[in-house]
């Protein structure tokens, strides 16, 4: 029988030698994978890690990828921190969109210069009010988090579903599945020529130094963090339990949202039936990826976006079919996940296990 | 090689048959081999939307060998990712760039104007450029005579239809299925489930599950797995497939397919780009171009089934039938198409009733 034994200490030089060892073992994994599919491994590597980020439209796009991922993943660590388990990042994400491109189209024809921060603000406040929803559900009837805020994810894609296929369509689409396009007053500023990275990194980045304050520097995010670590002690020195768990579904829900509508005010630029290709879900990995630490969370958003663009660039330019690329992703996550729990972790060989 | 190809303009008007002679391949050999890049919503698979996509794709390459070489990139989401994925197609290239679904019409439109030298084509989009053209099949011819097996099969006549979402090209579907279904045995009724996706075998499964256990004896479907045939088989009733032969999920099961052929579409295509002649076009074919097939009987249509369909078939390809030939009633009494006239490519674009013989009311 195997099992893990938590370690009594961690390692320091260890937490800083897991990305590197885990780094290797990919490379390592990924020689062996592309050498068996008769695939040059060097070249494989390169087109996966390197080959998406020798242009300026590749890194616009790395940072815009990785924008969504950090803007939900940040949210999320907090709550993570605290004990309160948001898993529906993905449905707040889409209700941002649908507040704040609903704004959009309300106002059809009628925009100003103040038409974006009023969908920015409507967006990020709908997550928010979405993911009271859990909160609420959590601390009056003590239902588990985890289940509800999944569950809501799919009632989200319903509203969205509905309201593009029904009420908000585009006249002028016939019939087809999709709002109109948004006037220029509710598209993101690009921020570089000749590529589509639009402010929302920057926001992405401010409030990830926001909330790295608030839950460094401030009494509230002291609190979030000793109910995580040791509610006994947080139950005892009075802290609200209560007020942990809607604190946290509050912020992950607003940064959720805010990820919705600047995709959608972003690159997509009108409501389609599925904004966000799992950003959601992919964003709970990027927060345990990186530690649940603002730094680590940034590198990991940024790791995760530049795996998207090298799946995309080894069918392209490699031509290798999406199920070698999904494998090779894979093996990445598993090293550098495999890796972090064994630095947590020590693997006892013994018949001692505990009954689960 | 002769395609008759269909122009369709707002008012989608036949403009006329065209002929287009495969390039000589000794004229064309001192050129550059011409990369052709196609983008799925989904993987390959083995049946389906994409995966006929695919078997045209590798037509392409069997008939133009190394004058062409093709890329794919699979389950591209239809949302930010698609417009970098189109573009590293083009930056990377590709001098034709085929997108096959409908959420990369808009991104297939932004990268196009970047990229005027390189010729784009859209699957079932509406919006086109000098560098961007339209495609798409009369999926309904199709659907007209698989009804027509349809109706000829039922004994329960109750006939089962899984849907995915209310959109005109849906709707048209399952409409120009009944009035199959009803030219050969007026008191069959056709009953709708709608399962508001594209691809969820679970949900497909058990949408066909309970029309079967409402008496439905043949379902059939607009999705996009193998799950209704294979509930079919299960269940020891028939299924109708679409987009590909589905017989291998259900042998006995299995009556016939409505599948899509693109190989017609894809050379004349690439032929157009390889002699520099390419223009922006919108080809809405159907039986007569080869767009839609059905696929081989299954043991359970008999001779007679057979003979009417291949009739009907050959009335269509002539001209002489349109499955939506006036009169054409809704299904609350109203009359769509008057006697007389079939119906218009705008009224079949814009669809959004349901015709005599379907139980329910359409979801708006």
């Amino acid at each position: 029988m195997l099992r893990l034994e938590p370690r009594q200490t961690t390692s320091v030089q260890m937490q800083y030698a897991t990305p590197v060892i885990a780094g290797v073992l990919t490379i390592v994994a990924g020689i062996i994978l592309f050498s068996s599919l008769g695939v040059d491994p060097i070249e494989a590597l390169y087109t996966f890690f390197v080959k998406p980020l020798t242009s300026v439209y590749g890194l616009g796009e790395w940072a815009l990828k990785a924008t969504p991922l950090l803007l939900c993943a940040i949210g999320l660590s907090v709550g993570f921190r605290g004990n309160v388990w948001n898993i529906g990042a993905e449905g707040q994400l889409t209700i941002g969109a649908v507040c704040g491109g609903g704004i959009a189209l309300a106002f059809y024809g009628d925009e100003g210069p103040w038409l974006l921060p009023l969908m920015l603000l409507c967006g990020g406040l709908g997550g928010m009010l979405y993911g009271a929803i859990p909160a609420f559900l959590k601390n009056r009837f003590n239902a588990n988090e985890i289940l509800t805020s999944l569950m809501l994810v799919y009632v989200s894609i319903q509203i969205l579903g509905y309201l593009v296929h029904g009420p908000w369509r585009d006249p002028d689409g016939y019939n087809f599945p999709e709002s109109r396009l948004f006037d220029d007053y509710g598209l993101m500023p690009v921020l570089l020529a000749g590529t589509r990275l639009h402010l929302g990194v920057i926001i992405a980045l401010v409030l990830t130094g926001v909330i790295w304050v608030f839950m460094s520097r401030s009494f509230q995010g002291y609190k979030v963090t000793v109910a995580g670590q040791a509610p006994a002690a947080a139950a005892y020195a009075g802290y609200s339990r209560k007020r942990v768990v809607l604190i946290s579904f509050l912020i992950s829900g607003f940064m959720a949202g805010l990820a919705g509508i600047t995709e959608v005010s972003g690159a997509i630029g009108q409501l389609v039936p599925v904004v966000s290709p799992g950003y959601g879900f992919a964003a709970i990995i990027v927060a345990f990826l990186g530690r649940l630490h603002p730094v680590g969370i940034v590198f990991a958003a940024f790791l995760i976006s530049l795996m998207y663009l090298g799946g995309e660039a080894l069918q392209i330019n490699m031509k290798l079919p999406l199920a070698v690329t999904g494998v090779f992703q894979g093996m990445l996550l598993f090293f550098v996940l495999g890796s972090e729990v064994l630095v947590r972790y020590r693997i006892k060989i013994g018949t001692q296990a505990r009954e689960a | 090689m002769i395609i008759r190809r269909m122009f369709l303009g707002m008012s989608a008007a036949l403009v006329g048959a065209s002929l287009l002679m495969v390039a000589d391949p000794a004229t064309s050999q001192a050129e550059e081999e011409l990369k052709i890049g196609f983008v799925y919503v989904s993987p390959v698979g083995d049946a389906g939307w994409t995966y006929q996509h695919d078997l045209s794709r590798l037509e392409l390459e069997a008939q133009f060998g190394d004058r062409v070489s093709t890329t794919i990139v699979e389950s591209v989401p239809e949302g930010a990712d698609a417009e970098r994925v189109i573009r590293q197609l083009a930056a990377d290239g590709h001098g034709l760039i085929f997108t096959t679904s409908f959420g990369y019409m808009n991104p297939t439109i932004k990268v196009a104007r970047q990229f005027p030298d390189v010729t784009f084509a859209h699957c079932s989009g509406y919006k086109r450029a000098d560098n961007v053209s339209t495609y798409l099949a009369r999926f309904y011819e199709g659907r007209y005579l698989t009804g027509v097996v349809a109706g000829s099969t039922t004994e329960s006549n109750v006939i089962g239809y899984v849907a995915a979402f209310p959109i005109p090209e849906v709707v048209r579907g399952i409409n120009a299925f009944t009035r199959g279904v009803r030219s050969v045995n007026p008191d069959a009724e056709v009953r709708v489930v709608w399962i508001s996706a594209w691809y969820d075998p679970g949900k497909e499964r058990e949408a066909a599950e309970t029309l079967i256990s409402q008496g439905a004896d043949v379902v059939t479907q607009h999705t996009d797995s193998t799950a209704i045939v294979q509930a079919a088989q299960d269940n020891g009733v028939h299924a109708i497939g679409y987009h590909s032969d589905m017989s291998r999920y259900g042998e006995e099961a299995h009556l016939t397919a409505s599948t899509h052929v693109w190989d017609n579409y894809y050379v004349e295509t690439v032929n157009a780009v390889l002699a520099g002649e390419a223009e922006s076009t919108n080809v809405w074919g159907g039986l007569a171009d080869g767009m839609v097939e059905l696929s081989a009987f299954g043991p359970a249509v008999s001779a007679e089934t057979q003979a009417i369909v291949a009739e009907r078939q050959a009335a269509i390809v002539s001209g002489d039938l349109h499955p939506f030939e006036g009169p054409v009633l809704d299904n609350e009494g109203t009359e769509r198409v008057p006697a007389g006239r079939s119906i218009t490519d705008e009224e079949l674009l814009s669809m959004d009733y349901y015709v005599e013989g379907i139980q329910g009311r359409l979801p708006q």
